[in-house]
């Protein structure tokens, strides 16, 4: 009995690293410091209330933002460990194994559960405020994402110390994540994890169309919105049309572990082809879906620090639709050297290279939009400012990828590596801290410490180009990607050890950002306007941090730049008329999307050990939780009009 | 001003079951688009049966034929059962939907008995690539209609409980819609699969 007991636990907990052992007791210590201090404040109630069931779409996006940058941590540690294993030649930090653990779990990650989450923080965060909405179209369901996504990703973590990590590449590719190379639980925590949270994000994608589509305030023509909601509406559309395939292709994935189907396999006529296709469909659009969201930030900022309107505001838009389009065409590119003939390889290199004319169409906008304003040099400024050189770089050398012969070159090397970092990090990274930035004084009513945010920026910037311009170079001397070690005699030592230090340098910067929000806490300068950046949209005109009604009375809107237009006006009258309250129609919280989403955990944790009643019983829970929601009939509620009257005077925004 | 809340409540009310609806034809979308990828996975299967048995030994025409018929004919029940709501008619509503219900758990019993005598002659999921293509493809859609029988039990509760309201309007509208495009998926499958597996 004790026996059995103790080899059980020896293959259901990861044993045998340092490592680990170490995560083990972090973990455990975490876990029992959270529940000491919450127990201790006696703050369990509050949590329950205030978070975990609630569907105000400021606090969603608050929680996506908080679970983002705990990813970006650990992502970035990945990072480090990687770094450092690299190093030097014929250095022994981690093994081979470990290594292809982490540079799995690292990619899953950071475009997963930091990239996405981050991208809905600001969904959340901002395009109700932009569009003069009290709310999302479901709020319901945007509480159901965003547990979706927090116990998918928890799940994922999961199997650091529970089971073991999945190791077969962020995309999996199959023959080598079937079950002949891939036996262990590995690989189906990444099934489940992505899967789950995945279901998520399809349901935010349809919840942000409706809201943009159907929430708009009074007035506001499609041709009115602001940048960044229309980059939300042109990445949600992205997101309808790709999540389903990711869906399906997990789903096959696993049908070829669990039933023993041969789908992908070698034997039984499978085609792992058919796999990579599937997984492009999805993982190409992929790479559009967080980065057109960055651009909509980008576009935002320019205009409010050049204090101008943004040049060229219908082919931003015009541009963005295409993209959204072509996005859906391009992704053989990612396997020209399978052997997919000649006149395949030609039409994909085209459509690839073509994307590039709406983007620097976008560079252009915002180049203009600048050329002769009033810039302010504030902190989003700084990262859209560095965001562009980094861009043209990215784009350059994502050009020269996208020619076909040539790319039998650099396929799979470090060149490769350098480049997809160059946009992911210049572009999609750099573009969400921009957006924190910017938006930060909304969201919690003080302003980061310029200080600190100058010296995150700078150790973030020269970190980068040390850590990721050699890899370039290492690329054409002949490094390919996903080693874990090589030889002296190859001369790739000198330029690893660079780029290993300009990693830790953007380590660095990290740090000086988890500072900076410390010290925001304690000594941040209040927003007392409402309106410190003096902007041009919607989320400006209510106070910081909004009520969670948002607007006590929807804003009329007559054009572009709807706040800015109110501003001008009451210039204009000098007298700021005083409307009329009326009930507001809200929704009540719910614990269902929490409790739902713990039921999807032990499914899919069920699943994930092929443990089939673990796994019926918690999709019974998931089924449970919608049907008692299908019965749920009073799930709305009127705010009186003293109470809103109550509210604005204790928030009341000054000037 | 009592007047007034009253009818700016229905007005929302009305407005928020407009929304739902529309953003559940957005959800058939990324349905089709589900559907599609498997369909594509299947094409790309189908002759792959790694040199064994094929789909023309075990489709029998009599079974996909009779579901397809069912299956055909709970569309149009609900249809009756939608058009009884519009006019009012709770009834028969509640009757054409249980009826439509009956006959999806019929169409599922068949699919699952036919399941049962092609893997006891000897054609399982893991078979070849063409099983497992075969199976993964009919049973989505199986799956589907199953999830949909419980979803249309709990509404006719909820209908028997509180009548037609502008709520049980639109879920009864959204499962409609819901069973029609399980249909549509239906005769594409009763084509790309049985038809020309056969012929
Ligand atoms: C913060 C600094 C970062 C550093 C130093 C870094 C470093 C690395 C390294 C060393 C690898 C392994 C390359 C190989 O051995 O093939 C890697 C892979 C990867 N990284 Fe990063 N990374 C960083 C940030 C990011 C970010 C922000 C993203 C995405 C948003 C990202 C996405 C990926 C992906 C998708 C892979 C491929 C994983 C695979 O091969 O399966 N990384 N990174
Ligand atoms: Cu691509």
């Amino acid at each position: 009995m004790l026996d059995k007991l103790k080899d059980f636990s020896s293959h259901f907990f990861v044993t045998g690293e340092p490592m680990i052992y170490g995560a083990d007791v972090a973990i455990l210590l975490t876990l029992a410091g959270i529940i000491f201090v919450l127990t201790y404040l006696k703050k369990w109630k509050w949590l329950w209330r205030e978070w975990l069931t609630t569907v105000d779409h400021k606090k969603i996006g608050i929680m996506y933002m908080l679970s983002s940058l705990l990813m970006l941590f650990r992502g970035g540690v990945d990072a480090l460990l990687m770094r450092m294993q690299l190093a030097f030649p014929q250095w022994h930090f981690l093994d081979s194994n470990h290594y292809n653990e982490i540079f799995t779990t690292h990619g899953t990650i950071m475009i997963l559960f930091m990239a996405m989450p981050l991208m809905f923080a600001f969904f959340n965060i901002v395009v109700p405020l932009q569009i003069g909405a009290r709310d999302v179209a479901y709020p319901f369901l945007n509480a159901v994402s965003f547990w979706l996504f927090f116990f998918g990703a928890m799940l994922f973590n999961l199997s650091f110390v529970i089971g073991g990590s999945p190791d077969a590449g962020w995309l999996s590719y199959p023959p080598l994540s079937g079950m002949q190379f891939s036996p262990g639980p590995g690989q189906d925590f990444y099934i489940w994890g992505i899967q789950i949270s995945g279901i998520g994000s399809l349901a935010s994608g349809i919840n942000f169309i409706m809201t943009i589509l159907k929430m708009r305030a009074p007035g506001m023509k499609l041709m009115h919105m602001p940048l960044f909601t229309w980059s939300v509406l042109a990445s949600c559309i992205i997101i309808i049309f790709a999540f389903p395939v990711l869906t399906v292709t997990l789903a096959l994935l696993f049908i070829d572990r669990f039933f023993d189907g041969h789908l992908f396999t070698m034997t039984g006529g499978g085609n792992p082809m058919m796999y990579i296709n599937l997984i492009w469909m999805w993982g190409h659009p992929e790479v559009y879906i967080v980065v057109l969201p960055a651009f909509g930030i980008f576009s935002e900022i320019v205009a409010t620090f050049s204090q101008k309107k943004i040049f060229g505001y219908k082919s931003m838009v015009f541009s963005m639709m295409i993209i959204s389009v072509l996005s859906y065409f391009t992704w053989v590119h990612h396997f020209f050297t399978m052997g997919a003939g000649a006149n395949v390889n030609v039409f994909f290199a085209i459509t690839t290279m073509a994307i590039g004319i709406p983007t620097g169409v976008k560079v252009f906008n915002w180049l203009f939009t600048m050329f002769r304003g009033r810039i302010q040099m504030t902190q989003p400024m700084l990262w859209t400012i560095a965001f562009i050189p980094c861009f043209v770089v990215g784009g350059a050398t994502g050009v020269m990828l996208s020619a076909a012969p040539a790319d039998y070159q650099y396929h799979n090397s470090y060149f490769l590596v350098a480049h997809f970092h160059q946009v992911l990090i210049g572009g999609v990274v750099f573009g969400f801290f921009a957006g924190l930035y910017y938006w930060w004084p909304k969201m919690f009513g003080f302003k980061l410490n310029d200080r600190l945010g100058k010296w995150a920026f700078w150790t973030w910037n020269i970190g980068f180009y040390v850590c990721f311009m050699p890899q370039y170079a290492l690329g054409f001397m002949g490094m390919t990607r996903r080693i874990y070690t090589y030889d002296f005699d190859m001369g790739w030592g000198p330029l690893n050890v660079i780029s290993t230090v300009g990693a830790f340098f953007m380590g660095i910067g990290f740090i000086f950002q988890a500072w900076q929000i410390l010290h925001g806490i304690k000594y941040g300068e209040r927003d007392v306007t409402g309106d410190p950046w003096n902007g041009r949209t919607l989320e400006w005109s209510i106070p910081s941090p909004p009520p969670h009604y948002n607007f006590a009375v929807i804003p009329t809107v007559t054009g572009q730049d709807a706040w800015w237009t109110i501003k001008e006006e009451r210039k204009k009258k000098k007298a700021k008329e005083t409307a009329a309250f009326s009930p507001i129609h809200m929704p009540k919280n719910s614990g269902i999307p929490f409790i739902m989403s713990i039921f999807w955990f032990i499914a899919g944790f069920g699943l994930t050990f092929h443990w089939v009643w673990v796994a019926i019983f918690g999709l019974t829970g998931v089924g449970a939780c919608l049907l008692a929601r299908s019965f749920q009939y009073n799930s709305d509620y009127y705010i009186p009009v003293d109470e809103i009257q109550h509210t604005e005077d204790s928030v009341g925004r000054v000037g | 001003m009592a007047y007034a809340t009253a009818h700016h409540e229905e007005h929302h009310h009305e407005h928020d079951e407009e929304i739902k609806v529309m953003g559940f034809w957005i959800f058939l979308v990324t349905d089709c688009i589900l559907f599609g990828a498997l369909f594509a996975t299947y094409a790309v299967l189908v002759n792959h049966t790694a040199g064994g048995l094929t789909g023309k030994e075990f489709f029998e025409v009599p079974g996909f034929v009779s579901e397809t018929f069912i299956l055909l004919t709970s569309s149009f029940t609900s249809g009756l059962a939608v058009l009884s709501m519009h006019k009012g008619k709770i009834k028969p509503l509640i009757g054409w939907l249980i009826v439509t219900l009956l006959l999806g758990v019929c169409f599922v019993g068949l699919e699952i008995h036919e399941f049962q005598t092609m893997v006891h002659e000897g054609a399982t999921i893991s078979t070849s690539a063409f099983f497992t293509a075969f199976y993964t493809l009919v049973s989505t859609h199986g799956l589907h209609v199953s999830v949909g029988i419980i979803w249309m039990i709990s509404i006719t509760i909820q209908l028997k409980r509180y009548g037609i309201t502008s709520v049980t309007k639109r879920k009864v509208t959204i499962i409609s819609l819901y069973w029609h495009f399980l249909d549509a998926v239906w005769i594409f499958l009763y084509t790309v699969v049985y038809l020309m597996g056969v012929m």
